[in-house]
C-alpha cells in the first residue's frame, strides 16, 4: 500500500510527497492540522491541507524572512512576528543578541501544541525568555499599537482562511502605525507563478504601496511551496529604504545560515521581468 | 410541539422521491432537469437544476397545498408558535402586502408610522386603503425614527375608531422593539388587528434573550423574512398568522398577489432553514449575541463611535433593542455613516447594510465568524484614525414628519408633471423616494415636497448615496401632482 499527501496547486495541477506516516490529524476551532513523516522531507505540517513548513526546505522560508530585514537595520530590538506558528521565524530571531524583546502573535493555539510536540526542530525555542506568545487574531492584536516595533514580519498563511484579515488593507495601516519610524514589516507575499496566488501577490503588494512609502519584493526558491517560486514583501516608511551599503556588516555577526548570505541578499531583489511586469500593474484599478 | 418532526424536511424528501421516479416530463421548466444547459450546469451544479420543478400532483401545489407543502408549512407553524405558516417565494415585500390587504379594504383605514418600507406604501396604492400615520419617536441623540410610542397609538385609536389594524414594523432596520405586548392588548380591546413587519426578526423565536416575537406577543399575523436572519435563499420568506384571521381568507390574498410558478428551490431552502432553525436555531442565535456583543464592546472603546444597546431602550418608541443588531453612530467621530459606508466597501472590501446620514448598520447573522468581525472593527479603527473631515459640512439625520395631502392611491393615480427638484418645494409628491437601503421613503406619494426634503436629497446625492424610486433617476426632476387638474388647492 502507497500512501500519498496530494496538494492541488491549481485546479489542474497536483503536488504529491510519499507519506510514510499519518502522524497528526486535529482539527482546531479554525483549520484542519496535520503531520505527515515522509522520506524525502521528514516531517511536515499542512493547514486546511496547504503545505506549510517541512524539516527539509523549512531553512529556506525562515532565513529570507528574518535575516533580510535584520541585515538591513541592525538596530532592530523590538520585533511583532504574526502567524509563525511553527516557531521556525522565532528560531533564526533568537539568533540575534541585539533584539530585545519578541511578540509572537498566533491566532491558533492548536498549531503551535502541536508543533512543539512534533515538530522541535522549528518549534523548541517557543518557550525563550524573549518571547511572549499571544494567541489572539493579528488583526485585533494591531489595531490599538502605536510607535512601538522596529520589525514586523507577517508570517501567515495564504489569504483563503483564517489568514485573510492579514492581507486585508486595514491590517497594513494598522501596521505602519505600530512600527517605529525606522520600522520595517516583512511579509510572506504569495507566488507570482500560479494565477490564484498570482493575484494574491498583487493584491497584497497594491495595498501595501499605498499605505508605504517604500515596499519592494525579494524572492527566494522554495521547493514545497506551489511553482517553488515565493516572493517576500518588504516596506518600510522610508526612513529606512533599502540601504545595502550597510549588509556586509552583517557577516561581521558569524550567524550560520543555510541560504542567506549577503551577496544573495542583493540579488533576491533582482527580480524576473513577468514578476516586475506583475508588481507593475495593479489588481485594483 | 413534537421536536422530533422538526427533524424531517417532507417538501425536500417529496422533491428527492419525485426525482428518483424519473419521470419523463412534457411540462415546464423547459430545462427538464436535463444535462442540456451545460453553463447553467457550470455555475449551480446539476442537482439544483435536478430539484426544479413545477407544481404537480405529487409535489403539492403552493396555491391550494395539501400534500408536502402543506406538511412543511405545518412543521414552521409549530416551529414559530403560530396556528398556521404559508411559504411565500416573492420576498418579504409580498408577504407585507397580504397582511396589509389581508386585514383591511379599499377606503378603509389602518394604523401605521411612516418610517415603514416601501413595500408598506406600495400595498396602499394598489389598495386604496388610507393610512393614519403615527409619528413615530426619534431619538434626537442617534437622529434615528424609532418604533411607535403606545401613548400614540392609543390616542390615534380615539381619533379612528373605525380603523382595522395596527401595523408594527418589528423590530426596526435599527433593532428598535415596539411595546407589542401591549399594542396587541390595546388593539384587542379596540378590536382592531395587529400585523407585524418581521422581516428583521426571525431569530426573536429562537432565543429567550431577544425582545418578544410577534407571535407570542399575540398578534394578529407576521411576516418573518427568513432569508434575511434564517438562512434559506433569497426572496424565500413566510407569513404567520393566529386564530384571529381566517387562512383561507388570507391564501386568497397570496393568490392574488403572488407568482402562479412558485420555485421549488425557494421552498425547500425554507424546508431546510426551518429544520436547521430547529435544531441549531438556539445555539446559532447565542452564537450572534456574543459576536455582536464583543463587537460592540471594542467600538464603543474607539473614541467617537457609539454602538447604542439596550441602554438606550428606556424612552418613548423605544421598549426593547434587538442585540444582534450592530448599529454605529458614527457623527461624532465626524463622519456620516454614508461616509463610513462608503469606505468601508471602495477602500476595504467591506460591506455593510446600509448607511445613512450619521449611522451604520451592519448585520450580524449565522453566516459570521469573528474572523470577519475583525475586519470590521480594524477597518472601522483605521478610518476613525485617519479622518479629517474639519472642512466638510454634515447635516444631522432627523426623522422628517410627512404632510400628507392626499392618499397614496389618489396621489398615484392623478395626472402628474415632471419639475425640477428646485421648483418642486410646496408641491404634492407623485413618487416616493427612497435611500436604499433602507427603503424608507424620504418623501411618497401624496405628502408635500418641503425645502428640508430636498436638503436631504441633496445631502444624500452629495455623499454618493444611492436614491430610487423617482421616474428621473438622476433626480433633477421629481413628478408631482398637478393640482389645478385635479382640482386640489394646497
Amino acid at each position: 500500500m502507497e500512501l500519498w499527501y496530494s496538494e492541488k496547486h491549481t485546479e489542474n495541477v497536483k503536488f504529491s510527497i510519499k507519506v510514510d506516516k499519518h502522524l497528526v490529524s486535529t482539527q482546531s476551532e479554525f483549520q484542519k492540522i496535520d503531520i505527515f513523516e515522509s522520506k524525502e522531507f521528514g516531517r511536515f505540517l499542512t493547514l486546511d491541507g496547504l503545505m506549510m513548513v517541512t524539516q527539509k526546505d523549512e531553512f529556506i522560508y525562515h532565513d529570507m524572512i528574518v535575516h533580510v530585514p535584520m541585515a538591513t537595520n541592525p538596530e532592530i530590538k523590538q520585533v511583532l512576528v504574526i502567524g509563525a506558528g511553527d516557531g521556525g521565524t522565532i528560531r533564526e530571531l533568537l539568533k540575534y543578541d541585539t533584539i530585545e524583546h519578541i511578540d509572537l502573535v498566533e491566532i491558533d493555539k492548536m498549531v503551535v501544541d502541536v508543533c512543539k510536540e512534533f515538530l522541535p526542530q522549528t518549534a523548541s525555542q517557543l518557550d525563550h525568555r524573549k518571547v511572549t506568545s499571544h494567541f489572539e487574531d493579528g488583526l485585533k492584536f494591531i489595531r490599538t499599537i502605536e510607535n512601538k516595533y522596529d520589525l514586523i514580519i507577517v508570517d501567515s498563511t495564504d489569504p483563503f482562511g483564517p489568514g485573510e484579515g492579514l492581507f486585508s488593507k486595514e491590517f497594513y495601516r494598522h501596521c505602519y502605525r505600530a512600527l517605529t519610524h525606522s520600522g520595517i514589516l516583512i511579509n510572506q507575499h504569495e507566488s507570482p507563478y500560479y494565477e490564484s496566488y498570482a493575484k494574491a501577490m498583487q493584491r497584497a503588494h497594491q495595498r501595501i504601496k499605498e499605505t508605504f512609502d517604500v515596499a519592494k519584493v525579494y524572492q527566494a526558491h522554495i521547493p514545497t511551496y506551489p511553482s517553488g517560486h515565493w516572493l517576500f514583501g518588504f516596506a518600510s516608511k522610508g526612513m529606512i529604504g533599502h540601504d545595502i551599503t550597510q549588509i556586509e556588516k552583517w557577516n561581521e555577526l558569524n550567524i550560520k545560515t543555510n541560504y542567506y548570505n549577503t551577496a544573495l541578499h542583493v540579488g533576491c531583489f533582482a527580480l524576473p521581468n513577468y514578476v516586475l511586469d506583475l508588481l507593475e500593474k495593479s489588481y485594483d484599478q | 410541539m413534537c421536536m422530533n418532526n422538526q427533524n424531517n424536511t417532507p417538501l425536500l424528501d417529496g422533491l428527492y422521491e419525485y426525482q428518483k421516479k424519473r419521470i419523463v416530463g412534457f411540462d415546464v421548466p423547459g430545462h427538464k432537469q436535463k444535462k442540456i444547459n451545460k453553463s447553467l450546469i457550470d455555475v449551480f451544479s446539476y442537482q439544483t437544476l435536478a430539484l426544479d420543478f413545477n407544481a404537480s400532483k405529487a409535489l403539492d401545489n403552493l396555491a391550494n397545498p395539501s400534500g408536502i407543502i402543506a406538511q412543511a408549512q405545518q412543521l414552521a407553524a409549530e416551529l414559530f408558535r403560530a396556528k398556521h405558516a404559508f411559504f411565500i417565494v416573492n420576498g418579504t415585500s409580498l408577504a407585507v402586502m397580504v397582511m396589509i390587504m389581508s386585514v383591511a379594504k379599499k377606503g378603509e383605514k389602518i394604523i401605521l408610522p411612516r418610517n415603514v418600507h416601501k413595500s408598506v406604501i406600495n400595498a396602499l396604492v394598489l389598495s386604496g386603503i388610507n393610512p393614519i400615520y403615527v409619528n413615530p419617536q426619534v431619538d434626537k441623540q442617534l437622529g434615528i425614527g424609532l418604533a411607535m410610542d403606545v401613548m400614540d397609538i392609543e390616542n390615534t385609536i380615539k381619533q379612528h375608531p373605525d380603523a382595522k389594524a395596527i401595523f408594527v414594523n418589528n423590530p426596526t432596520y435599527y433593532g428598535v422593539c415596539a411595546d407589542l405586548t401591549s399594542i396587541v392588548s390595546l388593539a384587542k380591546d379596540s378590536n382592531m388587528h395587529v400585523i407585524v413587519d418581521e422581516a428583521h426578526g426571525t431569530h426573536f423565536y429562537f432565543s429567550d434573550e431577544l425582545p418578544i416575537s410577534a407571535m407570542d406577543a399575540g398578534a394578529t399575523m407576521s411576516s418573518v423574512s427568513m432569508h434575511k436572519t434564517g438562512g434559506s435563499l433569497t426572496q424565500s420568506s413566510m407569513i404567520l398568522i393566529n386564530e384571529d384571521i381566517d387562512k383561507d381568507h388570507v391564501l386568497s390574498i397570496i393568490n392574488l398577489l403572488q407568482t402562479t410558478s412558485p420555485s421549488y428551490l425557494l421552498m425547500a431552502s425554507l424546508d431546510i432553514a426551518r429544520r436547521e432553525l430547529a435544531l441549531f436555531g438556539k445555539e446559532q442565535v447565542s452564537k450572534i449575541l456574543q459576536i455582536s456583543e464583543y463587537a460592540r464592546k471594542e467600538i464603543n472603546n474607539m473614541d467617537g463611535y457609539y454602538a447604542f444597546s439596550k441602554e438606550k431602550a428606556n424612552q418613548p418608541g423605544f421598549y426593547d433593542f434587538d442585540r444582534t443588531k450592530l448599529s454605529v453612530h458614527t457623527y461624532n467621530a465626524g463622519l456620516s455613516g454614508l461616509q463610513v459606508y462608503e469606505k468601508l466597501r471602495d477602500e476595504y472590501d467591506i460591506q455593510v447594510e446600509f448607511g445613512d446620514l450619521s449611522n451604520i448598520l451592519a448585520i450580524v447573522s449565522f453566516g459570521d465568524r469573528y474572523l470577519d468581525i475583525e475586519r470590521l472593527l480594524a477597518a472601522l479603527s483605521d478610518i476613525k484614525r485617519n479622518v479629517d473631515n474639519s472642512d466638510k459640512e454634515m447635516i444631522f439625520s432627523e426623522y422628517l414628519h410627512p404632510i400628507c395631502v392626499l392618499s397614496p392611491t389618489d396621489a398615484y393615480n392623478a395626472t402628474k408633471e415632471s419639475i425640477s427638484k428646485k421648483q418642486s418645494i410646496g408641491k404634492i409628491c407623485g413618487e416616493s423616494i427612497m435611500a436604499y437601503p433602507p427603503g424608507i421613503p424620504i418623501v411618497s406619494y401624496g405628502e408635500l415636497i418641503t425645502k428640508k426634503v430636498i436638503d436631504v436629497i441633496d445631502y444624500i446625492q452629495a455623499n454618493h448615496g444611492f436614491l430610487m424610486g423617482a421616474k428621473d433617476s438622476s433626480l433633477s426632476y421629481i413628478q408631482v401632482v398637478k393640482e389645478q387638474e385635479n382640482g386640489i388647492m394646497v
